[in-house]
C-alpha cells in the first residue's frame, strides 16, 4: 500500500497506483454504509423540505438578479416589496457581489404580467430616481442616443449622427464591460475615445446614476414549470432506460442492471445533497444530472470492461477476486479520467459565475459520488447477483459450474 | 516515414485548417480576425443580453370564429336552396386541448329537406361532420384532419402576424419561431437581441388586434345582470354580450356574427380627431369588405353599429348614411398608444388571442461577465489539465495536448459551421469537454503503460493499447451521447446548447484522441527503426 505515487525512477513514469491489491469487495461493507447514510440524509433532507427545492424553471415564479451601488439589507428590500407583492418573497444576498436575487412565487398565470413591473417599480421609488433625467445605469443604446441628440446640438456640440451612435455604443460598451454595467460617477467615462468635456456635460445634465440595476430578470409560468417537471423526469427516466439497454446489450443484464443502480444511486444522493446543502433544482441543474447519468458510467463501464476480459482470461479464482483484482488494474485510469473531469468541473465551479453555480456544483458532487459508486456500489451489486445466480444454480443442480465461468465461457463464445 | 502516414498527416493538417477557417476566416489584420470570430460564433441571449419571450396562442379562439363564421355561411346556403330551419348554436371550449371539441347544433331542420341539408354540409362544408341527434336536429363536429389544419393554420398565422409586428418595430436582428416539435405545438418563442425592457413590446404582441364590427341589438346596459333581467337570463340566439370600454361598467347585446373583421383591412394610421383633439386610429377596409360593408350600412341606416376591439366595445356610433371603406377606433389616450394600435391593425390581426407562458431578460452587463467567466473557467480548465498530463505523462502528455487543442477547435468549428447558438450552459459544454475528452487519451495511454510493463516493445504497446482502449471509448462515449440526446430532446434552448456542445464534442474526440493521437505516436516513431523507451 505505500507503493502509491512511486516515481520509478528507471522507466521515469509517475504512477498513481501500481500494482495495488486493496481489498475492496472485502471492505466494501463500510462503504456501503457510508453510502446508505448519503442516501438517508437526503431522502430524509427531501422528505422534511417536502421535496426538492425546484427553481423558478421548475416552478414558476418572478426572479430578478438586482446589482445595487450600496447594498441593502435583504430584510429592508423584502419587506418593501411584500407591501405591494403577495405571497412569499425571498430576497437573499449573492456572495462575493454587491447583488440580491429576489425572487417571488406565482400562482396563476395572471400574475406574469403585474409581478415584474411592481418589482421594479418597488425598487425605483425605494431607492429613488429622478423622473425628468434619463437613468445612464441600465439605459439601452437608442435610449441614450435619442436623449443626447438635441441637447447636443442646443449646446453648440457638432458631431455627425454616425460619430454619436459610435460613442454611445462604446460608452455603454465600456459601462457594461469594464464597469460591471454600473459607474459610481459619469466622469469615469473620461477615458472613452472621442468623448469631449462638452459632450461629458450634456451627458451630465441630461442623464443621472441610478443607484441599482436588473441584470437578470426571469419569469416563469406555473403551468411551464409543471410540464417542464415531468419532463425532466421523464428524460432522467428515459436516460436511464438507454444505459440498461446499452450496457445490457454489450455486456449481459446483471451489469446493466448493477450500472443502472450505481448511476440512480449517484442520482439520489446529488438531488439529496442539494437538498441538504439548500440549493435549488434549476433547468441547467437538471442538465448536469442527466450528464452525470452517461459520465458516472464511463467508470463504471471501464471496470466492468475489465472484470469482462479477466474473466475471458479464464483468470482463476472466484468471482469476488476477479472483480477485486479488475478494480485494482483499473485504478489508476479511474482516478485520473475522473480527477481531469473533476478539474474542469471545479474551474467551472469557482470561476463560473452564479448562473453557472448550481450546474457546476451538482458535477463536483456528482463526478465524485459516481467515481466512488463504479468501485463501491457497481461491482459489489455485480458480485452479489453473481453469487445469487450460483446459489441458485446450485440449490437446482448441485455441483454445476459457477456463474462466473459460465459468463466467461460465454463471453468467449461471442 | 510511408505514405499512408503522410496521408494521414495531411488529412489532420487538412481538417484543421478547415477548422480554422470556419472560426477565424482568412483575417488580413488583427481586427479582421475578432471581427470574422465574432461574425461566425453566434452568440446566444444570455451571453449578448437580450429578451426573451414565449408565448401561447388561445387556438380554442380561432375554433369559436371559424364555427361563428360557419353558421353564417350555412344560413346563407340553406336560405338559397330553401331549407328551412330552427336556430344554430355553439359550445364554448375553454382551453386549448378542447379546441377539437368544437360543436355546433343545428335545431329545427325541416325533416323532409334533411337529405338536401346533409347533401349542403357534405358538399360546400367538407371540413365538417354532420350526425343526426333527433329527427329534425343535428350536430356538426369538426373532422380530426381539419382541426389539425386549422391549428397548423392558426399558429402559423400568429407567427407571421408576431413576426410582423416585430420587423414595424425595428427590431431586425430578432427571431419569432415555434417552440417544441410538433407543428400544431401553440407555442411560440420570441427572442430579441439588445432588448432589455419588453415592457411595451408585450403590450404591443399581446393586443390580439381582433378588430370585429358588431350589430347592436340592445344597450347599453349599466350591468350584465340588469341585460340577463331583461332577456329572462336566457340571451336570445345569436347574439353576445359584450363589456364597454371605460371606467364605467356598460354593456352591449350584439349581433354574434360580425358584419367585418380586421382581416379585411387596408390600411390603419394614427390621426387627430377634428371635433375632439383626441387620438384615434383611423382604418380604411379591403375592397372585398367595402362592398359588403357598404350594403349592410345601407340596409341598417339609424341603427347601431360597435367597434369592438379584442372583445371590448369601443365605440358603438349610429350609422347615419351609408359608410363603404373606413372607419375609426376611439379611446387612445396617447399618440403613441394610438400608433401602437394602428401598427398592429396594419400587421394584421392574431388569428386567437395570446398568453404569456415566459419572459426572461438578460442585461448586457450580465452577458458580458458571463462570456467571461465562462472563457476563465475553460481557461484554468484547461491549463489545469495540460498541467497535469504533463506532469504524468511527460512527451506523450504533449501528444494528448495537441489532440485535446484540436478537439476544441473542432467542436467550435462545427458550432461556427451549423450556426449553432453558444450559449452560456454551451461554454460549460466545451469546458466539460475538455476534461471528457482527456479521458480518451488517459484510457489509451494507461493501456499502454501495461502493456510495456507486461513486456512488449514500444511499437507493438502502442498499437495494443489503442486497439484494447478503442472499445472501452466507444461503449463510454455512447452511453455520454445517449444521456444528451435524452437531454437535447427535453431541454430548452439553452440548454439543447449545452446537449450538442458535448455530443459534437464526444463525437470529434473519437477522431483526435483515437485517430490524431495514434498518428502523432506513429510519427514520433517513423524516424528510427529501434525505439525502446516510451516517454509516457
Amino acid at each position: 500500500m505505500s507503493k502509491t505515487l512511486v516515481h520509478q525512477p528507471d522507466s521515469g513514469r509517475m504512477q498513481l497506483f501500481r500494482d495495488t491489491n486493496f481489498d475492496f469487495m472485502g471492505n466494501k461493507w463500510p462503504m456501503i454504509g457510508l453510502s446508505l447514510i448519503l442516501t438517508a440524509a437526503g431522502l430524509v433532507s427531501l422528505a422534511i423540505e417536502g421535496g426538492p427545492r425546484y427553481g423558478i424553471d421548475f416552478k414558476g415564479g418572478t426572479l430578478l438578479y438586482v446589482k445595487f451601488a450600496d447594498k441593502p439589507s435583504e430584510e429592508s428590500v423584502r419587506s418593501a416589496l411584500a407591501k405591494k407583492i403577495p405571497g412569499e418573497i425571498s430576497v437573499v444576498a449573492v456572495q462575493g457581489t454587491n447583488e440580491l436575487m429576489i425572487q417571488t412565487e406565482m400562482r396563476n398565470e395572471k400574475e406574469l404580467q403585474s409581478t415584474r413591473q411592481a418589482i421594479e417599480d418597488t425598487l425605483a421609488s425605494v431607492f429613488g430616481s429622478t423622473p425628468d433625467k434619463l437613468n445612464f445605469t441600465g439605459a439601452a443604446a437608442g435610449r441614450v442616443y435619442e436623449r443626447l441628440n438635441l441637447p447636443l446640438q442646443k449646446a453648440g456640440v457638432f458631431i455627425s449622427d454616425e460619430d454619436l451612435r459610435k460613442l454611445v455604443t462604446e460608452a455603454l460598451s465600456f459601462r457594461d464591460k469594464q464597469k460591471g454595467g454600473m459607474l459610481v460617477s459619469l466622469d469615469e467615462l473620461n477615458g472613452v475615445p472621442g468623448l469631449t468635456p462638452q459632450i461629458l456635460n450634456v451627458l451630465k445634465q441630461e442623464a443621472y446614476l441610478g443607484k441599482y440595476l436588473v441584470r437578470n430578470t426571469e419569469v416563469v409560468g406555473p403551468r411551464v414549470g409543471n410540464e417542464l417537471r415531468t419532463q425532466a423526469v421523464l428524460a432522467t427516466l428515459y436516460a436511464l432506460a438507454g444505459m440498461l439497454i446499452y450496457v445490457g446489450l454489450r455486456f449481459e443484464f446483471s451489469y446493466g442492471f448493477a450500472a443502472v443502480i450505481a448511476v440512480l444511486h449517484d442520482t439520489i444522493i446529488t438531488i439529496g445533497l442539494f437538498s441538504l446543502f439548500h440549493k435549488e433544482i434549476s433547468l441547467t441543474v437538471v442538465a448536469a444530472l442527466l450528464t452525470l447519468v452517461g459520465y458516472s458510467m464511463n467508470d463504471t463501464i471501464v471496470v466492468f470492461d475489465r472484470i469482462r476480459e479477466n474473466l475471458q482470461r479464464g483468470r482463476k479464482g472466484d468471482m469476488t477476486e476477479i472483480v477485486n483484482r479488475s478494480i485494482n488494474e483499473t485504478l489508476s485510469r479511474t482516478i485520473m479520467t475522473s480527477g481531469l473531469t473533476f478539474l474542469t468541473a471545479v474551474a467551472l465551479w469557482l470561476f463560473g459565475g452564479q448562473v453557472l453555480n448550481g450546474f457546476a456544483f451538482a458535477l463536483v458532487i456528482g463526478i465524485l459520488v459516481g467515481t466512488y459508486s463504479s468501485i463501491f456500489v457497481a461491482s459489489p451489486i455485480l458480485v452479489a447477483w453473481q453469487d445469487f445466480m450460483k446459489s441458485r444454480g446450485n440449490n437446482q443442480k448441485s455441483g454445476g459450474a459457477s456463474p462466473a465461468v459460465t459468463t466467461a465461457k460465454k463471453l468467449a463464445a461471442k | 516515414m510511408d505514405r499512408s502516414l503522410w496521408i494521414k498527416i495531411a488529412s489532420i493538417v487538412g481538417v484543421t485548417l478547415v477548422c480554422l477557417y470556419g472560426i477565424i476566416g482568412i483575417p488580413k489584420s488583427q481586427k479582421e480576425l475578432v471581427d470574422n470570430f465574432n461574425n461566425n460564433i453566434k452568440l446566444g441571449l444570455d451571453l449578448k443580453g437580450g429578451s426573451q419571450l414565449v408565448l401561447q396562442v388561445q387556438v380554442q379562439d380561432a375554433f369559436k370564429a371559424e364555427a361563428d363564421q360557419l353558421i353564417d355561411r350555412i344560413k346563407t346556403e340553406l336560405k338559397t336552396a330553401a331549407v328551412d330551419y330552427g336556430s344554430f348554436d355553439r359550445n364554448e371550449p375553454d382551453t386549448i386541448e378542447d379546441s377539437e371539441k368544437i360543436e355546433i347544433v343545428a335545431k329545427g331542420i325541416n325533416i323532409n329537406k334533411a337529405g338536401e341539408f346533409r347533401r349542403i354540409i357534405g358538399d360546400r362544408f367538407p371540413d365538417w361532420n354532420v350526425t343526426s341527434t333527433s329527427g329534425s336536429d343535428y350536430k356538426l363536429t369538426m373532422k380530426p384532419s381539419s382541426a389539425i389544419d386549422l391549428r397548423k393554420k392558426t399558429v402559423l398565422s400568429a407567427i407571421r402576424t408576431i413576426e410582423s409586428r416585430i420587423d414595424g418595430l425595428g427590431l431586425a436582428e430578432s427571431s419569432v419561431q415555434q417552440r417544441g416539435a410538433a407543428e400544431t405545438e401553440p407555442e411560440i418563442l420570441i427572442q430579441m437581441p439588445g432588448v432589455d425592457d419588453p415592457g411595451r413590446i408585450k403590450q404591443i404582441l399581446q393586443t390580439a388586434a381582433l378588430l370585429e364590427l358588431h350589430e347592436v341589438q340592445e344597450g347599453p346596459f349599466a350591468t350584465r345582470e340588469q341585460m340577463m333581467t331583461q332577456f329572462n337570463g336566457i340571451l336570445p340566439p345569436g347574439t353576445k354580450a359584450v363589456r364597454g370600454m371605460g371606467a364605467q361598467e356598460s354593456w352591449f347585446l350584439l349581433k354574434r356574427a360580425p358584419v367585418v373583421t380586421g382581416r379585411d383591412l387596408r390600411d390603419s394610421r394614427a390621426a387627430q380627431d377634428t371635433m375632439t383633439n383626441g387620438w384615434v386610429t383611423t382604418f380604411v377596409l379591403s375592397q372585398d369588405a367595402a362592398g359588403r360593408f357598404g350594403r349592410f350600412t345601407e340596409a341598417n341606416i339609424n341603427k347601431r353599429l360597435a367597434i369592438v376591439l379584442d372583445g371590448q366595445v369601443r365605440s358603438a356610433p349610429t350609422i347615419q348614411n351609408k359608410i363603404s371603406d373606413n372607419g375609426q377606433i376611439t379611446g387612445a389616450a396617447t399618440q403613441q398608444e394610438a400608433n401602437d394600435l394602428a401598427l398592429v391593425l396594419r400587421a394584421g390581426s392574431l388569428p386567437a388571442s395570446v398568453v404569456y407562458l415566459e419572459e426572461r431578460t438578460v442585461g448586457p452587463s450580465l452577458g458580458a461577465d458571463s462570456i467571461r467567466q465562462g472563457l476563465m473557467s475553460g481557461l484554468v480548465g484547461l491549463v489545469a489539465v495540460v498541467f497535469v498530463m504533463l506532469a504524468y505523462y511527460k512527451k506523450s502528455g504533449i501528444n494528448a495536448t495537441v489532440a485535446l487543442i484540436l478537439n476544441a477547435i473542432i467542436l467550435i468549428a462545427i458550432l461556427a459551421y451549423i450556426g449553432a447558438t453558444l450559449t452560456l450552459p454551451g461554454i460549460a459544454g466545451v469546458v466539460l469537454t475538455i476534461g471528457m475528452a482527456v479521458d480518451s487519451n488517459v484510457l489509451i495511454f494507461e493501456r499502454i503503460r501495461e502493456e510495456l510493463r507486461g513486456g512488449k516493445a514500444v511499437r507493438a504497446a502502442i498499437d495494443a493499447g489503442f486497439k484494447r482502449a478503442f472499445l472501452t471509448i466507444i461503449d463510454t462515449h455512447v452511453t455520454a451521447v445517449v444521456s444528451s440526446a435524452f437531454l437535447f430532446i427535453f431541454g430548452t434552448t439553452n440548454v439543447k446548447g449545452f446537449a450538442v456542445t458535448l455530443i459534437i464534442g464526444l463525437l470529434a474526440n473519437v477522431f483526435t484522441a483515437v485517430f490524431v493521437s495514434k498518428v502523432i505516436f506513429d510519427w514520433e516513431l517513423s524516424g528510427n527503426k529501434k525505439v525502446t523507451t516510451l516517454s509516457i
